[in-house]
């Protein structure tokens, strides 16, 4: 694809972008949960970025129509979701102080390729590429496993973040109404700490009793591992490399490999792997198996950023907004294809312009500005927002049937 | 409300047990989920004390956290202090005598709970803290119960859990094993200590502490408890109750306003809660050597604190904060006045209440230790002198005669000081001096009315001195008390 020409953070795109693209229906009916708004809806937090450094935050709205009315007119860089609150956000300063609160909230996971760079060896900081892309595609596994698995929620909607994470948003009834020790317990169970850049690397499961929730994920990740970490990325290929595996493994054994690794200055990760399993194999006490165990672990272990998840008020970027430094839009992503993912065929903004220039005007139509997204490669990533939403309404529906058979 | 109930239930001339119809004990276990008030008649004394020593304990309580103290220690002060205050004693094995005591003791236990519920439910903030703290003591309760004691309590409740079907130990049968095993590593052992383990089905969102820890299984979102850690239900359902409750309490306590005799007492007591009760008597012979405690800070600032320390504290009280320079000028203020750096941070924890643990331990505990030369460049900092708070910006608090306003300065000194002796007559000459620029004149005299069964007019800080730090004028205050 060639370089875009179009500015992303032009307010002229941005505003055609609102006014014929976004999918503000789909995102009411995901939020809602239902066809006619609800207080899911009407007391839900929204915050603008707008140009220069603004922020504005305790928006609210009560319609998808009013939304997206207010949105055009401000033209927001971009918009972030909050809580549902105990009264409507607008009215904060004619409420007593103090009656004011989040109720209500999707709980939400960011995972960011940011913190991966101790372990990443294709890109750092903001770049990202479709190699590194599968640490993320491990952690999404992993985490859509474990919630499902271990909480039993079904809503999961994964999003891209539109330069270098994802976002999971969990829409099930009782994910909406944790509380804060809620939410901070369900994350400290599924998120391990896994050190910083600097920060001591070993990790401290090697007890003989790993909790089975880890152990799944283990067996899981054991099979991503060759592939991501030796083959791809060949964490550790050269003589860096064996010096960085070399600190993680029991100081028993490091001298002996350190002799051999050094005189075959070339053997690939995926060997140098081998070589670990064969000795781990003889060894009995197994002390080495689990410290095999801890670097893989380590290396692909989903790296959640916990503080997004611990909070209600918590803010996140709308599904869909533009990323103002890549013009990418931040799609919904399919957990089960999350490999087959590739960043960059991620539509931008300028592209979808593009495509909506190419569309033959129809004359006759005075409605020009409705659902145009249909019309372009929006379509299949909206399509995913709409299913999850249905699903979601459906759901609404059925509770309130049993709620009327109680009676 | 409270009065409603306590006119309908007339059982005149036997308050002290009360029974049933058919005269067993209304209190047959020690621990109470509290999920009927009290039903009896009480004298408005009784109210007020039962209350009062219940809040000791409480407050102790949110000490004890505020001191970082193990659980062991919490533990063992607040059990030795409830058996001063609030004693509550396991079941008797057969004696009808003691019964009457236990039923005393449960029935003062049973009444304060619901005086304090009373006291508390008004703000999210005191509620909050409320039931931190009652669910602490419900807690250390469960855990001394009589083995005996606590089962019969289990068997009374009808809590809302359901044990875990064998085919579903069955299906979770290695993983259950894996998370609570501990004995030797014997198939036999294991065997037979599975058969006999029983698992408790509950959402998850019942046992959080568990679920944090990875130390329960989790299935679909329900929780596979083991018997010997059914306590953390019975925490959360004491927990989730007492929140619920206290929300109805506080919907209905516009009813109660018309009381006279209550509210007062009720007011009293919330206040008590907010500054802190202190537990231990204020002795003023035993401070100036480092033997201040957090909880007497309040009582000194009332008594000793020239106008500008005072100024802070009544914002800190006020606020639940301070700004920067507020908190660096009170802060090594109240260092060389004795406030040991535990207490301190004691003090400054106890003082920030609306902040979260980790906020005040990653913004505030360096700041504090700092100014305590513990960190940082290690420099025993001084307290900002009369000159210094005089010359600072007036962005910064520095000296109240100086920065106020001739109303706000009036209005400020009758509020803090008309109790110890100053009236409005002293008015114009303070502002009188004030308006010719000689604050520190202003303060000492300030300090001669204040004390003025002792001081003699123009004497000051002793052979006609005036006063020349906030220090200098508390040390000087104490002295003389």
């Amino acid at each position: 694809m060639e370089i875009d020409d179009v500015d992303p953070t032009s307010p002229e795109v941005m505003l055609t972008f609102y006014r014929r693209l976004y999918p503000f229906k789909s995102i009411f009916h995901w939020l809602n949960q239902d066809a006619n708004p609800t207080r899911r809806f009407t007391q839900r937090e929204f915050a603008f970025t707008l140009p220069g450094d603004i922020y504005l935050r305790y928006q609210s709205f009560n319609s998808a129509e009013d939304l997206k009315k207010q949105v055009c007119q401000l033209n927001p860089s971009r918009f972030e979701i909050g809580p549902v609150y105990s009264a409507r956000p607008r009215d904060k300063k004619t409420l007593r102080p103090g009656v004011l609160v989040p109720i209500q909230r999707e709980l939400v996971f960011d995972i960011d390729m940011t913190d991966y760079d101790p372990v990443r060896t294709c890109c750092s900081g903001a770049g990202i590429c479709k190699r590194c892309w599968g640490f993320i595609a491990a952690a999404v596994h992993v985490l859509d496993g474990a919630i499902r698995d271990n909480f039993g929620y079904q809503n999961l909607l994964w999003v891209y973040s539109g330069r270098r994470g994802i976002h999971l948003w969990i829409s099930d009834s009782e994910a909406l109404s944790l509380t804060d020790d809620h939410r901070k317990a369900l994350v400290e169970f599924v998120s391990m700490n896994l050190g910083g850049e600097t920060g001591n690397k070993r990790l401290n499961i090697r007890s003989k009793n790993v909790p089975p929730s880890i152990r799944h994920a283990a067996d899981m990740l054991n099979q991503k591992f060759p592939d991501l970490v030796l083959a791809d990325q060949e964490c550790f290929d050269g003589e860096n490399g064996s010096e960085t595996l070399l600190s993680m493994l029991p100081p028993d054994i490091v001298s002996s490999l350190r002799k051999d690794w050094t005189a075959n200055p070339y053997k690939s990760s995926e060997d140098k792997w081998e070589d670990l399993k064969l000795k781990a194999k003889a060894d009995k006490s197994s002390v080495l198996l689990r410290a095999l165990q801890d670097i893989v672990l380590l290396y692909t272990y989903p790296r959640i950023d916990a503080e997004v998840s611990k909070h209600r008020n918590h803010l996140l970027k709308a599904p869909f907004c533009v990323h103002p430094k890549t013009g990418r839009v931040c799609v919904p992503v399919n957990p089960d294809q999350v490999e087959e993912f590739d960043p960059d065929t991620v539509p931008t903004v300028g592209q979808l312009l593009k495509e909506l220039d190419a569309i033959p005007k129809d004359e006759n139509s005075p409605y020009e500005h409705h659902a145009d997204w249909e019309k372009t490669s929006l379509k299949p990533y909206v399509d995913l927002l709409n299913q999850h939403a249905l699903r979601l309404m459906e759901q609404t529906k059925g509770a309130k049937r049993e709620d009327d058979l109680s009676w | 409300m409270h009065r409603a109930r306590e006119r309908r239930n007339v059982s005149k001339g036997d308050y002290n047990v009360s029974k049933d119809n058919d005269g067993a004990s209304t209190y047959p276990h020690r621990l109470n989920f509290y999920d009927r008030p009290p039903m009896s008649d009480v004298t408005v004394e009784e109210f007020e004390t039962s209350a009062l020593d219940r809040l000791r304990v409480l407050t102790e309580i949110e000490s004890s956290a505020a001191r970082n103290r193990t659980w062991d220690e919490t533990k063992r002060v607040i059990d030795s202090l409830c058996k001063k205050h609030l004693p509550l004693g396991p079941n008797p094995p057969n004696l009808k005598d003691e019964q009457w005591i236990r039923d005393t003791e449960r029935r003062k236990d049973h009444l304060s709970h619901f005086v304090l519920r009373l006291a508390f439910c008004r703000s999210e903030d005191l509620r909050r803290r409320f039931v931190k703290a009652e669910t602490t003591l419900f807690r250390i309760r469960y855990e001394t119960d009589l083995v005996d004691d606590r089962y019969q309590f289990l068997d009374s409740r009808q809590l809302d859990r359901t044990v875990a079907s064998e085919e579903e130990k069955k299906e979770y049968k290695e993983d259950l094993i894996s998370l609570h095993f501990s004995g030797p590593e014997d198939n036999t052992t294991k065997e037979l200590w599975f058969k006999a383990a029983r698992f408790y089905k509950v959402r998850w969102t019942r046992v959080p502490d568990l679920v944090e820890r990875r130390s329960i299984l989790l299935k679909g979102g329900w929780a596979y408890v083991p018997e010997n850690a059914q306590a953390s239900i019975i925490y959360d359902e004491f927990e989730t109750r007492l929140v619920k409750a206290l929300e109805v309490t506080n919907r209905a306590l516009p009813r109660l306003d018309e009381d006279t005799r209550l509210l007062p007492i009720l007011e009293n007591l919330s206040k008590g809660f907010v500054a802190g009760v202190s537990s231990e008597v204020y002795d003023p012979s035993n401070q100036s050597n480092g033997d201040i405690k957090a909880e007497m800070v309040d009582e000194l600032a009332r008594q000793h604190f020239p106008l500008c320390m005072r100024t802070l504290h009544e914002n800190l009280r006020r606020d639940s904060h301070l700004k920067h320079f507020g908190r660096l000028n009170y802060g090594l203020f109240l260092k060389v006045l004795g406030l040991s750096i535990e207490e301190a941070v004691v003090f400054w924890r106890k003082a920030f209440n609306k902040m979260t643990d980790d906020k005040f331990n990653k913004e505030h505990k360096y700041n504090i230790r700092h100014s305590y030369g513990l960190e940082g460049k290690r420099a025993n900092y001084p307290a900002k002198s009369c000159v210094q708070l005089l010359t600072c910006a007036p962005s910064e608090p520095g000296c109240p005669y100086r920065q106020y306003s001739p109303e706000n300065l009036s209005s400020a000194l009758l509020q803090y000081y008309s109790g110890q002796g100053l009236t409005s007559a002293d008015l114009p000459e303070i502002l009188g001096t004030v308006k010719g620029g000689h604050c520190h004149v202003a303060c000492t005299r300030v300090f001669e009315i204040t004390h003025g069964k002792r001081v003699k007019r123009g004497e000051g800080m002793g052979e006609g001195e005036s006063v020349t730090h906030p220090n200098q004028y508390a040390a000087k205050s104490i002295e003389m008390s």
